[in-house]
């Protein structure tokens, strides 16, 4: 058990509820660094899925019978799930989606079907490209145009120049609320207050907050946010998008279909109220089951215990990588961000150091990580990332730091 | 860690360090970008074709150790070849990066691209090997941009 003086979390046990985190890979203990890209699942989001198809499976508020009663009750239980863990006024302000990236598109596409020509989205440097694409395509369908808020050199947003581009024009602004790239953690709280004060919407991009901050969407004052199930320990193609019920209520539907409708005639079709608006057709019900799972699980280990665990590996890793001849850490300093560690080396490409890494059994990511605006800003085609989620340790901590060793001789650096 | 000494070898990171052929040419007249999507990596190559043969050959871009050398190893390998020839050279490349051949299918004269022989070893980096072969291959069928997806 790995006890810290100052965090208490039994490393050890926490390790033994995740089957893929005990696995040899080329022979190396498995140092399972890229939780940005995807989290490990434990074994009861994976029994709670699999206990769903093995016991309570049918289609959802569609069969009088039995099954279909519960797998209705064990979907709307999730939706609850979802409104407690981000702090909504009723779950019928939480929708079942894919993930963020559909969330944004929802938005994109719904919000956006009310832009004019001149109207202002305001996003900003740090963003990913599923925050950047869906409403690059909504400006090209309605004329409406992009403003981007810079970063300051350090990854940090530079609020004031955020606000300078804040006007009367502004529709709508999205903005993550960490970054996936740097870890950088916005002040969600600041930027919704001012861009309400110019009438616009805001939208949170919590692809990357959720596995580490407690959130409450009432706290921030934001009118939508998404989060993807699998990034907090949950099943893939699950997620969930908050959005003020009354805000919900005003947009048109995404996609159409089952479900979706109160009445269809082909002289005219009505639309359900939401949530169920923008749940067209069967949804992931056995996703939303695991995805509540997730969220008990983490509850279960606390989210605050989590992120102070996450900060000191985090806190490790710069300490650990200031000694390696020609890195540099992008981004904030620890302490002010989430569990990534962004870095360059010098003379060595982060592709190449991904591949050696990865001969010794630590899984970082290496790329652009689909910021490629970001990574322009910074001046770099790409970076390594490590990533830290709940279960690592400060031993996977080393192992990183003796492979950049490696990464430095194998490339004769 | 042999497979990583295969990869890794002297040669690649010869021409990773010291890319031969970098720059702009001039007086090229054919060229192409080349992109991979996947790592961000992107290539410009200059191409001077005259009577159907590469007379002078030149790429800018960055890009991991694998890309860039492999990038600088061509441009050696193809220069004074005709159109033909570097499509066949592509060809049997191709085929040895992914394992599809073994290496006695090359002549000896392109001894230094058996180099890379070692990313068939590595699946996610034939890509980066075959960026700028496939940029080549644009250049000469016209221009315009390649990529690896
Ligand atoms: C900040 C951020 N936003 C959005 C996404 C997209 O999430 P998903 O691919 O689950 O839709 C990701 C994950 O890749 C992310 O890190």
């Amino acid at each position: 058990m790995l006890v810290d003086s100052e965090v208490v979390l039994d490393v050890t046990a926490l390790r033994a509820q995740f089957p893929a985190l005990a696995q040899q890979v080329r022979g190396k203990p498995l140092a399972y660094l890229d939780n940005a890209a995807t989290t490990q699942k434990p074994h009861q989001v994976i029994e709670a899925v699999a206990r769903y198809y093995q016991r309570d499976n049918a289609n959802v508020h569609r069969g009088v019978h039995e099954l279909s009663q519960r797998a209705t009750r064990l979907y709307d239980e999730a939706r609850a799930t979802v409104a407690e863990f981000l702090g909504a006024s009723r779950p019928e302000e939480i929708v079942f989606l894919r993930g963020c990236t559909e969330a944004m598109n929802l938005l994109a596409h719904t919000l956006g079907s009310r832009l004019k020509p001149g109207d202002e989205i305001v996003l900003s440097e740090l963003e990913h490209h599923s925050n950047i694409v869906p409403w690059q395509m909504a400006c090209e369908r309605t004329g409406a145009v992009i403003r981007v808020a810079p970063i300051r050199d350090d990854g940090t947003l530079d609020l004031d120049a955020y606000r300078g581009l804040l006007s009367e024009r502004t529709r709508v602004v999205s903005i993550l609320h960490v970054s996936n790239a740097l870890g950088t953690i916005n002040p969600v709280r600041s930027i919704a207050a001012a861009a309400h004060e110019v009438g616009a919407l805001v939208v949170v991009d919590g692809a990357q907050s959720a596995p580490h901050l407690r959130i409450d969407v009432r706290e921030l004052g934001v009118d939508f946010y998404a989060f993807s199930g699998h990034k907090v320990y949950g099943p893939t193609g699950i997620g969930a998008l908050y959005g003020r019920y009354e805000l919900l209520e005003g947009l048109p539907p995404f996609q159409g279909g089952g479900d979706m409708i109160a009445r269809v005639s082909y002289s005219g079709t009505t639309y359900a109220k939401p949530p169920a608006r923008f749940e067209a057709g069967t949804p992931n019900i056995a996703g939303a089951v695991g995805l509540a799972e997730a969220i008990r699980f983490v509850r279960e280990v606390g989210l605050e215990r989590i992120r102070a665990w996450e900060d000191r590996l985090t806190e490790l890793a710069h300490q650990a990588l200031a000694d390696v001849p020609g890195l540099t850490i992008h981004g904030p300093k620890p302490g002010a961000k989430a569990g990534v560690v962004s870095f360059s080396l010098r003379g060595a490409h982060p592709h190449d150091i991904g591949t050696i890494l990865d001969m010794q059994g630590v899984a970082i990511r290496a790329g652009h990580h689909c910021a490629q605006p970001l990574m322009e800003r910074l001046g770099v085609p790409a970076t390594a990332r490590a990533s830290f989620g709940m279960y690592n340790t400060p031993e996977e901590v080393q192992s990183l730091v003796r492979g950049l060793a490696e990464v430095r001789r194998v490339l004769g650096l | 860690m042999s497979d990583l000494r295969e990869l890794y070898q002297e040669v690649i990171l010869d021409h990773n360090h010291r890319p031969r052929n970098q720059g702009e040419l001039p007086d090229a007249n054919a060229r192409a970008e080349g992109h991979n999507p996947l790592c961000g990596d992107q290539l410009t190559l200059f191409v001077k074709v005259e009577d159907g043969r590469i007379a002078d050959i030149r790429f800018k871009g960055c890009g991991c150790a694998i890309s860039t050398a492999s990038a600088s190893l061509m441009t050696e390998a193809v220069k004074g070849k005709t159109v033909e020839e570097v499509r066949e050279i592509f060809r049997r490349f191709h085929a040895l990066v992914t394992g599809e051949a073994e290496g006695q299918e090359f002549f000896d004269e392109f001894d230094s691209l058996m180099a890379l022989a070692g990313v068939k070893e590595f699946p996610v980096r034939v890509k980066c090997a075959t960026l700028a072969w496939h940029t080549l291959q644009q250049a000469l069928e016209g221009g315009g941009v390649a990529t690896t997806e």
